[in-house]
Formats: structure tokens, sequence, C-alpha cells
């Protein structure tokens, strides 16, 4: 199969240590994995903001640079949910169709496509708050929401539990939105900071050492909200625990 | 009618292309007990259930529980009152009195309540404007859910039809709960036959 | 009139730690007792497929079950008015009672009546509106709106509704026992039901058109009290809440209290066919912009809404900010989507005060697609160039340079230019706003691209 990775303009520019984490650990599965230089952003900063039209170039850069593979990795939620569902301000043509039902965020694609359940070169011995995006978990449906009857599920957790050491804490609203929601963060700040200290305190109480999320966003946030209230929290991605991080 | 006929014009011209009307089924009744049911849901919305061998013991209960000299208005033939209730009663004359009683027509296991219409009630105001209000039920006369109740004939032919779930209710101020905010105080259901 | 700041208003709330603290916590206990509920009927999912397919099956034969409904009250003696808008309404309402020389009206909620102003139309030709709820009385003695739609007061605390019943009704304003509280407003409301010359108002959660039929949902039972006292009631009814049959109550009575406070249904669910013997019933069916909603490609689905207020209850940015930071009738999600058809630049910031969580759509018992169709309104009031808070032309530079490759990679060339060179997407500097509650995540050594070239493929080295 022949895969492309991914890599949201922020994860590039801020915390490239994810991106890596990312294409060692599809490596690790034998993946061979291609990345597209030419890459730049998927849109979504634009469409969210109700420019619709200006994203147009930057869809066109995407659906130009993935075209032709079986597979798209990405890790982020929020950057392959616009792809799947919002990609629309450039002429869907076939191939542009193919690229946008090609994209997968890095769990579901570990989870659904590799199979993958086991991570036997990765130990986290932390008490760990696991965060699932909005994205991930409301439109990926990457798992199971308090709001929505129906068996129980999740597929970070299901990763998670292949590697070593990692204790699970329970936060009493585990799947609130933490508030980043994109320029959200900015232009409501008061309410978006609200939120990401809200959701900190939360993990903090149920004992979490490490919060973890397939979202760097969220992470960004809950991170500038916990280090600017002197809070004991630690952030890492998923792709990063699962790739082996011991901190 | 100019006014009517320009406004349904303006909705006819907005209705988007016709859906079809979906087939609602009847959803499994839960079954079992249902006055233990009906009991456990009154219950939880504010309401007490006890039980009367006759409709003598009725008269005994408004006394043992709102004292001897209260005000008592009935609009059963059973339990007598203390002041005349007919279809021409001022429904404003029944601001002062003490205690309503009335007989339900049916309950209903899955939420606690009881159904009345102009006809349970004589004047509908007497379900609300009393202090307490104390209701005949024949444990015979309970329906499953609230599915069932609205495939019932009864709203017909009701002017007027209500299901009452307990005492009057708010939690308006910090989601603190008070009984009795304009309506009745409390709501006894009394386990009673009809035609005990 | 000019832009509602949500995000200002928001702030300010915020600032009341205790007042928002109770907020979140008081309306996210409703969203877990909604939980509760949902996930204890088996067929809750198949329960909001089929209300919301009764809804729309409605709605896209709206006038036909309006002349249904019409024709079914009249034949039962209940005179029937139609009011294509807020105005007329108000002046239907100030007619009937005139005619019959009434001067008093008591109401239960109406979330209706408040989007037409009646209160203020009426107070100053001589009619005494009185609000029996509880929250909404303390709303009108306070001069706002609702901020909530089934809990109007829920952003107050004991002590500012103390003060302000000591203000307005002669209560103790030290004493804020709220037994004492409640009562003092049952004993002050209670003489107006009985006074002569009143009339009784309702408001209307469903209007069945096979029968003619107004079901209205209480808990305080004073709908059944504004009704059955007073010998004129007057139904207030907006056209969205027709319902085909009697048998459709079994869904949606089933869902509507249950979605809106966690408990299986509201204490009073009372059904208005016809008048009493010696009394007189009318309803007024009202527009008020219902039919230019209905005739919008995108947004129609909001006359959908039942007024259960779950998605209120659920929306994490409501909890936090309180309903009156809205600036509208309708607050939360489901303000975010109505309020924009009624002043699209008064209400612009509405559909950017959410982060698209979606959890909304997840509550909403007739499925309403909030969050998209929030999305949907940011591109519309981007296209009429009323984004509150982005210069258009700097969502065009940002189109541009994300466009590039070339132009994208040669602005975050530079570590530490990486920050402060990302395209600025708002008026002012994001990271000064950013940096007011939050540290600034560190600048990283390399990019991705930089570290890919440098370790995996060939390249020049640039970032």
């Amino acid at each position: 199969m022949k895969v492309a990775l991914f890599i949201p303009c922020f994860i590039d520019a801020f915390y490239p240590e994810v991106g890596i984490a990312t294409l060692e650990l599809l490596e690790r599965f034998g993946i061979d994995v291609d990345y597209p230089q030419e890459q730049t952003c998927c849109g979504q900063p634009m469409a969210n903001s109700g420019a619709h039209a200006d994203a147009a170039g930057a869809e066109r850069v995407f659906a130009r640079n993935f075209a032709g593979y079986d597979y798209i990795v990405g890790p982020s939620a929020s950057c392959i949910h616009h792809v799947r569902e919002h990609l629309t301000a450039i002429e869907q043509t076939d191939e542009v169709r193919k690229v946008r039902a090609s994209a997968y965020e890095l769990v579901e694609f570990l989870h659904d496509v590799v199979g993958a359940r086991e991570f036997p070169w990765a130990e986290f011995p932390y008490r760990v708050g696991l965060h699932n995006s909005c994205s991930a978990l409301r439109h990926l449906k990457e798992a199971s929401m308090s709001e929505v009857a129906g068996q129980p599920f999740s597929k970070p957790r299901t990763l998670l539990e292949g590697v070593k050491g990692i204790e699970f804490v329970k936060p009493e609203r585990a799947d609130e939105c933490c508030g980043f929601g994109g320029t959200f963060s900015v232009t409501e700040e008061p309410v978006s900071v609200r939120m990401g200290q809200d959701k900190v305190r939360d993990h903090l109480n149920a004992g979490a050492q490490y919060i973890v999320s397939g979202d760097m966003s969220c992470l960004m946030h809950q991170q500038g909200c916990a280090e600017r209230m002197k809070a004991d929290a630690r952030f890492i991605h998923i792709a990063q625990v699962l790739n082996g991080a011991r901190a | 009618m100019a006014t009517r006929e320009a406004f349904l014009a303006r909705v006819r011209e907005a209705q988007p292309a016709a859906r079809p009307r979906p087939e609602v089924p009847l959803f499994s009744s839960i079954g079992g007990d249902l006055r233990a049911r009906f009991t456990a849901a009154l219950e939880m919305m504010g309401g007490t259930c006890v039980e009367a061998q006759a409709a003598s013991g009725v008269t005994d209960l408004i006394h043992e529980r709102f004292g001897a000299a209260v005000s008592i208005v009935s609009a059963t033939r059973e339990v007598p009152g203390t002041r005349v209730l007919t279809a021409d009663t001022e429904p404003a004359s029944l601001q002062d009195i003490d205690v309503g009683v009335v007989r339900g027509r049916f309950g209903v296991a899955e939420t606690g309540s009881v159904w009345f219409s102009e006809r349970e009630y004589v004047v509908n105001a007497l379900g609300y404007i009393v202090q307490h209000l104390v209701v005949l039920l024949d444990p015979a006369q309970l329906v499953d859910g609230l599915q069932d109740v609205y495939r019932r004939d009864d709203f017909r032919d009701a002017r007027y039809a209500v299901l009452v779930t307990g005492p009057s209710a708010t939690a308006d101020i910090e989601g603190v709960l008070i009984r009795g905010a304009q309506g009745v105080r409390s709501l006894t259901v009394v386990w009673l036959a009809a035609n005990a | 009139m000019s832009r509602i700041d949500h995000a200002k208003a928001a702030g300010e709330f915020i600032k009341k730690t205790e007042h928002v603290a109770f907020h979140d916590r008081r309306l996210w206990d409703l969203r877990q007792k909604r939980d509760a509920q949902a996930h204890g009927i088996a067929e809750w999912e198949t329960l909001r497929e089929l209300a919301s397919g009764i809804k729309e099956h409605t709605l896209s034969h709206l006038s036909e079950y309006l002349e249904q409904f019409a024709a079914a009250a009249e034949a039962n003696g209940v005179v029937v008015h139609w009011a294509a808008t807020a105005e007329e309404h108000n002046a239907l309402v100030h007619k009937i009672m005139s005619e019959r020389g009434m001067t008093t009206l008591v109401k239960s909620k109406s979330m209706l009546t408040d989007e037409c102003r009646m209160r203020e139309y009426l107070e100053p030709r001589g009619i005494t509106v009185m609000e029996t709820d509880l929250g909404e009385r303390i709303q009108q003695l306070d001069h706002q709106d609702p901020s909530h739609m089934v809990v109007p007061a829920v952003h107050k605390l004991r002590a500012d509704v103390a003060q302000l019943f000591g203000r307005t009704i002669g209560t103790d304003p030290h004493n804020s026992d709220i037994h004492y509280l409640a009562e003092s407003q049952r004993m002050n409301t209670r003489p107006y039901f009985i006074r002569e010359k009143t009339a009784g108002m309702t408001g209307c959660n469903f209007a069945v058109a096979e029968t003619g039929t107004v079901v209205v949902c209480t808990n305080e039972g004073n709908a059944d009290l504004s009704a059955n006292v007073p010998p004129l009631h007057i139904a207030s009814i907006g056209i969205e809440k027709l319902i085909p049959k009697v048998a459709d109550l079994g869904v949606f009575i089933r869902m509507l209290s249950r979605s809106a406070l966690g408990s299986p249904v509201t204490q009073y669910t009372s059904h208005f066919r016809a008048p009493r013997p010696g009394a007189e019933m009318h309803y007024i069916l009202v527009d008020h912009g219902r039919s230019e909603r209905l005739a919008m490609e995108d947004f129609w689905y909001s006359l959908k809404c039942i007024r259960c207020g779950a998605c209120m209850n659920t929306c994490p940015v409501y909890r936090r900010s309180g309903g009156l930071s809205y600036g509208g009738t309708y607050s939360g999600p489901i303000g975010a989507i109505i309020n924009p058809t009624v002043d699209l630049k008064r209400y612009s910031a509405l559909p950017f005060a959410s982060t698209l969580n979606g959890s909304c759509t997840n509550v909403c018992p007739v499925k309403i697609n909030i969050h998209e169709q929030i999305y949907k309104w940011r591109t519309l009031i981007a296209e009429r160039h009323e984004v509150p808070f982005v210069k258009q032309e700097v969502l065009k530079m940002a189109g541009r340079l994300l466009a590039s490759p070339t132009l994208y990679r040669a602005t975050v060339a530079s570590m530490s230019g990486a920050l402060r060179r990302l395209p600025n997407f708002v008026l002012y500097n994001p990271l000064n706003i950013w940096g007011r509650q939050r540290e600034l995540p560190e600048p990283p050594k390399q990019t991705f691209h930089a570290w890919y070239k440098k370790n995996r493929g060939g390249g020049d080295g640039n970032a």
C-alpha cells in the first residue's frame, strides 16, 4: 500500500517531534511512508473562519500533493476531519474525492487498517489522563461518548493499552471539550481559557501525571493554561507514547 | 380573510420539498408490576401513595394529614366536601380551599402520572388553586407508558385534559427544589377501586 | 442595532467566579440527568429519529397542517387569529383584551411572547402583565430577557433574587432562603389569577393538527391556573409547533422533559382543545420570520426545535458565558443558528462563539444538525463581510500564503521567526491575546520539514 505522511502546518512549525514520532511509528510497522515535500496546509484555518473560498488554494495544494496514495495519514483529527468533510472549496474531481476518502487520522489508521495492538518497544509508567479531541471523538467517532447511549469503546485507549506501565485515570468530565476550537482560542479567549483550566484541573484531580491526546492543538492549549496556572501536569502526543517515548 | 390567505400563501411558498411521515411503532412495554412502578415514579416526583379500604377512610386520611378543621372540596361522589361543588362554581371561589379531592381516570406506570379532564375535575381550577390535592385512583386503571396514553380515545372528547405528575414544583432559584410553586403544595394518590 | 460582543459579555460573567461556577455545575448536572434518562430507554435513538422525521414531514407540509389545525380549533369553538409579524401579534392581544375591558394578563412561559416583546407593547397601553413562572417573574422584575429557555434565571444566585425581590415586591432583601423567596413569589402572584378583568395566556409546546389541541408542559401548574381561572384563555403559537396527530405526542412528550431536565415528564402536561362552557379561547398563530427561515435550504431544520434547552446544558461555552451574553431571546447553540436570521450583523459573533465540538447535535431530541448549521453560518457571514474579528484581507492573505509551498516555506524558515511570522488571522496580535492567561509554546530548533530533509532525504537543508 502507498502511504503518504501529512504533517499539519502547526506541527511542522511548533511540534516537529510529533511528526517524527508519527513517521517512526508507521515505519516500525513496516510501512514505507512518503512525505510529499510541497505540502502546506489542509485549509482548515480559513474554512473554519467562514472564508471558504480562501481555503481553495491550500486545498488545491493538498489534493495535488496527496493524489495517488492509498492512505494519507496525519496526526491530527481536526485536520483529517476537515479533509474528509469540508475540503469542498475546489472542484470535486474523482481524484479529489479519492484523496478525501483516503485521509486517516493516525489512531484510526493504526487501529483499523494496520490492526496494531501491541507496542513492545514502548513503556510509559505513568498515570495518564486520556484526552480525546472533539474532532477525534464526535466527528471521527474514535470512541463512544457519554451523551450517546451505546456500547463503550475507545480506539485510542485500545492502542495505549498495548503500552507497558500505563495507568488510566478517570476525570469527572472525560469528554467535555477543552476549549481550543481553533481561532476560538483567541477570539473567545476568556471562555477558552476557562475551559482549558477546568480541563487541566479535572485531570489533575483525577490523579493524572500526563495528559495524552491525539491532537496537539488541544494539548498546546491545555499546556499553555497549565503552565500559567503553575499546575504540575505534563503533556505528550499519543504518537510519541506509542513510538516509545519514555517521558 | 385576507390576512389568513396571505399568511398561508407565504408558508406554502416557503415549504421545503415533501418529506414522508415516519411510521411510529409501538415499542415493547416494560410491563411488570404497574402499581409498584407507578408508586416509585410518583415518589420521585414528590407525590405520595397510600391505600384506603373505603371512601370513608379518605376523609380520615385528610384529617390526619391536614388537620381536623380543613376546608374540603370534592369532585367525587364518594368523598364528601365541606363546600358544595358544581359545574357552575366560580373557579376563583375555590382559592381559599385547603384540600381538593378528585378521582383520576387512569394512571401511567412509566411516569407516575394521573389523567384528568373537565369531567373528573368538574371545575378545572380545582386541580391547581387549592393547597393540597388528594387523588383517588383505581389500581386496575393503570397503563404502561406514555405511548399507550396517546393512543387512547379519551383525548377526543375532552375539552381540557391533563397528565398530573406529583405536586407543583420549581427549581428556578439555584436548582433548589420547591414544592408548591404556583399550584398545589402536595399530591397524595389514594389507591381505591372505583366501586369500593 | 450594534453587534453583540459575546466574548466581552462572557468575560464579564466569568469574572463572577461564584456565579459561573454554579451556572456551569447546575447545567452540567441537568446534562448528566438527561444522559441517565437517554441511556435508560432502549429505543432512545429511534425516538430521536422519529421525532426528527415527524417534524421534517410536518414542516414540509406546514400550510396544510396549519389549515387542518385552524379548522379543527374553530369547530371546537376556538377563535383563530393569524399574525404575520410580532407587531400584529401584540396588537391582537391588546385588541382581544380591550374589547372585553380586560386590564390584567396572567401568563405562563412563552419564548414567543418574549421574541415579540409583548410586555413592552402592552404595558404602556395600560395592561398589567404578570409572569407567573418563577424564573420568568424574576427576569421580568429585573428587566432582563430569560437567560435559559427552561430555567430563565439560572444565571442568578439566591442573594441576587433576594435583593431583587426586596427592591420590587417588598421582601426582606437580606433573607436569601430559597423557600422564603419562592413562597413570597407564590403569595405575590396568586391574587392575580383571581382578580377581575383578567385574561390568561399560555404559550404552546405542541399544536396538534388532528384535533386543534394546544399542549403546554410546565412544572409549576401556572399554565393550568392561567388558562382555567380567568374567563379568557389566549394561546400564542409559533407556527413551527405543529405536529400532525395526538398519537405523535407519545414520541414528543416522552422526550421533552427527559431532554430538558432529566425527569421523565413535567409535573403538568396540559391539553387544551375547547373552551370551558361560558369561557372563551383564542389562538394566535404567529409567523414572525418563521416562513422566511423555512425557505432557507441550509437552516430550516432549526424550526424542528421543541425548546428543551438540552443544547444549552451540554454546551461548554454557554455554561461558562451565561445566556444573556448572546443578546437575544434565544441563546446557546440554538440561539447561534436562529438569531442570525433575525439580524445577521447584530448576531454575527454568535456562530463563532463555538468550538464546533458537536455535543449539541448529539443531545438534540429532534436531531437538529446544530454544529453543522453553525459552520454554514460562518461561511454565510464571511460572504457578507460581517466576520466580526477578522479582516477579509487577512484571510485572503493567509489563503494565498498557504496556497504557495515556496511562500509558506520562506515564512516558517527561521526557527525563532516561525512564531512571529505565522499568518495574522485576526485584527489584533493573536499572540498577545493567547498570552494573557496562557504560556506560548517553545519555538523548536527546526521544523519537521527541515528535519526530514536533513535526516531522510536530500535537498538544500532549507526549512
